[in-house]
């Protein structure tokens, strides 16, 4: 092959050095350069360290006891249950089991004052990353708004190996109007930490995703905290006046976002 | 009916159609999470074996998912052709296995076939097939599409190029798809998973994508991977839409939970053709399916995973797309375990999409969660190309920063064309050496010049999120 005349290489600099600074644009790895059609080692062994993260992620526990007593502090009243997944083996192999409620603790929420318009759930999902570093943030943004708005919150459920549709039994149980789960989403390579909000009118078991509104990737570099509530609480507010959440609510959506995808738990 | 074979005087015994299918299926977490797998490795040999006895025509008179219930079914049934059935009529499913590996069975006789089969037909036989069958019998499927260039001929790959960003900013979206058009991405279609599915964010990404492939003057569509109801809004309000995108399934209620039915995918096929936007042809729709699917919305009917993800295929080529893909490793351990499974299952969509007439790519991926990493995606990436693959999906640095899951990287798609010698859609293929992206020999260059590439790098810096 030829070599490039001296022309053609200050322009390929510029080429390269613009792209590079298209990175600020952008979380992905854009300008990465190559040996042959390969990557380079260092970004090779650059990415393998980021899986190697997400990998770990997947499978830390999260420290409930911890988080119950912080939600306490800010007077919410908890209840901690867990799903019937009995551990994160059966959890990853048998998400039916993380979509309902151990028989024990169906009692537990069975028990609880019923009646309430909405009715949050937070769960660990597939990260408990997500849970410690938006739960109790994005909880401030949510409670100071729907309070605004005159709605009733009933008790904040803490669920251990749990999955989106697990809020589906226990907004049943409760009789809430509305049910919002918070869950850690499936960590990717940049970002493990990410939370999911799902949102579901008259909740009750066997509800289908398509009757959800989900707003996702929750955190400080994503969509932060406070403008995730906003957009939960928009969408609470469209449910309520239509009845309804899911695919069919984005026909009265107006300029916040309502996206509706299945859940990534 | 009941269906059995004996083995060293033991009579294993299926008591029904989808019960032999499912013990037969090759083993998958999703089947176990059903309650269909086999219960050992001597009862899923027992079935294949009883499976092969099966007379294929079998499959005409009996219907797996009720059809006074199911429009799927409805639609499989009623648009069967009997006479292009005719040739393999006769034939067992082990039989069929042999004559789709005979050599005299040729490239024409297949594209006559697939009207005459139904995808249980093309389900069952995948499943007494190895690996290496179901690469050789897909690599003798040639099925060409058209748009703006011309997908799926033999020796070629194409790509998508998904330049997905968390937020969909506008300046963030291009970068990656400049970069993709660098390394020279993108010729079965660029497009976005929009990260919010509001008709503004919809209107938003297809005017941007267009307004790049417009001011670049490459020979691609692109789509806005929203769902086909904002699709259907969008084009009401004249945005440009190429393609229009929908994921489906194989039963009318797994469809219901993506809110979608076929008379709406009718309505947008329609919307999408009035466009009258591609200039050489007019395949307009591009789907996704996934084994699984299905059952996570609990609309399996007690079906195996691999033979619901076949009748979704049923649905694609009654809209004669451009593309079709599996997202085979997206759905997560609980359906496809680890690399293995993945694999397997890659190369049985990639079969009985061929086999049924569809343009099918695969999205070679995984996530986090699944017990699978790059090498086995290389592995599948190679399999599939030795099975001629119509298109694969890429990413920057195979890392998805919206969906949070590792697809191919760019360079692996490099990979592809240099080792394993598979070029990319002919006009594109012209478009790239214009831009003095690729040297003579349609290699594409170390470093190119900045050419027009640069400018419109240049013009993301002046552009609004």
């Amino acid at each position: 092959m030829m070599r490039d005349e001296p022309q053609a290489q200050s322009d390929q600099l510029v080429v390269a050095d613009k792209l590079a600074r298209l990175r600020r644009f952008t979380p992905a790895r854009i300008g990465l350069g190559r040996a042959g059609s390969g990557q380079l080692t260092a970004t090779s062994l650059r990415f393998m360290l980021d899986h190697a993260r997400a990998r770990d992620a997947v499978h830390a526990a999260l420290d409930f006891d911890s988080i119950g007593q912080s939600l306490c502090k800010r007077d919410w009243s908890v209840v901690a249950v867990r799903s019937a997944a009995a551990d994160r083996g059966e959890y990853l192999r048998r998400p039916d089991l993380g979509r309902r409620l151990s028989p024990a603790d169906r009692l537990v929420i069975d028990g609880q004052q019923r009646g309430n318009d909405v009715v949050i759930v937070a769960a660990d999902g597939l990260s408990a990353s997500a849970i410690e570093t938006n739960l109790l943030p994005l909880l401030d943004h949510l409670r100071r708004l729907l309070l605004a708005q005159a709605v009733s919150i009933g008790p904040l459920v803490l669920v251990e190996q749990g999955r989106v549709a697990i809020g589906d039994e226990i907004g049943e149980l409760l009789g809430a109007k509305l049910v919002v789960v918070l869950i850690g989403e499936r960590p990717g390579l940049s970002a493990a930490d990410s939370l999911g909000a799902y949102v579901t009118w008259r909740p009750q078991i066997g509800t289908m995703d398509s009757s959800r509104n989900c707003i996702s990737n929750i955190r400080p570099a994503g969509l932060s905290p406070e403008d995730a509530a906003r957009q939960i609480v928009g969408v609470i507010g469209l449910a309520f006046k239509h009845a309804m959440t899911g695919v069919l609510l984005n026909d009265f959506r107006g300029a916040d976002a309502i996206p509706v995808i299945g859940p990534r738990e | 009916m009941s269906y059995h074979t004996t083995i060293d005087g033991t009579r294993w015994a299926f008591h029904d159609l989808k019960t032999l299918l499912a013990k037969a299926s090759p083993a998958r977490s999703g089947d176990a999470l059903a309650g269909l797998a086999a219960q050992s490795a001597i009862e899923r040999v027992a079935a294949q074996m009883a499976l092969a006895d099966l007379p294929l025509k079998t499959f005409l008179n009996v219907d797996l998912v009720p059809y006074e219930e199911d429009e799927v079914t409805r639609l499989i049934l009623d648009s069967h052709d009997l006479a292009a059935f005719e040739p393999v009529s006769h034939l067992t499913v082990g039989g069929f296995r042999e004559w789709l590996l005979d050599t005299r069975t040729m490239t024409s006789h297949l594209t006559a076939l697939a009207p005459g089969l139904t995808p249980e037909m093309a389900a069952a036989v995948s499943k007494i097939m190895r690996a290496q069958d179901l690469i050789a019998v897909a690599a003798k499927c040639n099925i060409v599409t058209a748009f703006r260039n011309t997908i799926g001929q033999a020796g070629r790959l194409s790509t998508r190029l998904q330049p997905n960003h968390p937020t969909d900013d506008s300046r963030g979206i291009a970068a990656s798809l400049l970069d993709g058009l660098l390394f020279g991405a993108g010729d079965a279609v660029i497009g976005v998973n929009p990260a919010t599915d509001t008709l503004q964010d919809y209107m938003r990404v297809v005017s941007l994508l267009d307004d790049i492939r417009e001011r670049l003057d490459v020979p691609t569509q692109t789509c806005c991977l929203g769902h086909v109801t904002t699709a259907i809004q969008a084009i009401n309000l004249g945005a440009p839409v190429d393609l229009v995108f929908q994921s489906i399934a194989g039963s009318e209620k797994a469809n219901r939970g993506f809110g979608v039915s076929l008379s709406v995918l009718t309505e947008a096929h329609d919307a999408a053709l009035s466009l009258a936007r591609g200039t050489v042809g007019r395949n307009v729709m591009y789907f996704e399916t996934g084994q699984g699917s299905a059952l996570s919305a609990d609309a399996h009917f007690g079906i195996d995973q691999q033979t619901m993800e076949a009748r979704a295929y049923a649905i694609a080529r009654r809209f004669t797309p451009l593309l079709v893909n599996t997202v085979v490793g997206f759905i997560g351990p609980e359906y496809l375990y680890n690399g293995k499974e993945i694999t397997r299952a890659g190369l049985e969509d990639h079969f009985c999409g061929k086999l049924l007439g569809v343009p099918m790519g695969c999205d070679v991926c995984y996530t986090n969660h699944a017990e699978a990493d790059q090498d086995d995606m290389d592995g599948l990436l190679t399999l599939l190309c030795a099975a001629g693959v119509t298109f694969v999906i890429a990413v920057p640095g195979a890392d998805d920063v919206m969906l949070n899951y590792q697809s191919l990287a760019f360079h692996d798609v490099l990979y592809a064309r240099q080792t394993l010698g598979r070029r990319c859609a002919p006009e594109f293929e012209d478009w790239l050496q214009r831009m003095g992206l690729t040297d003579a020999d349609g290699r594409l260059l170390e470093k190119p010049a900045s050419g027009a590439i640069g400018p419109a790098i240049a013009q993301i810096e002046t552009m609004k999120a």
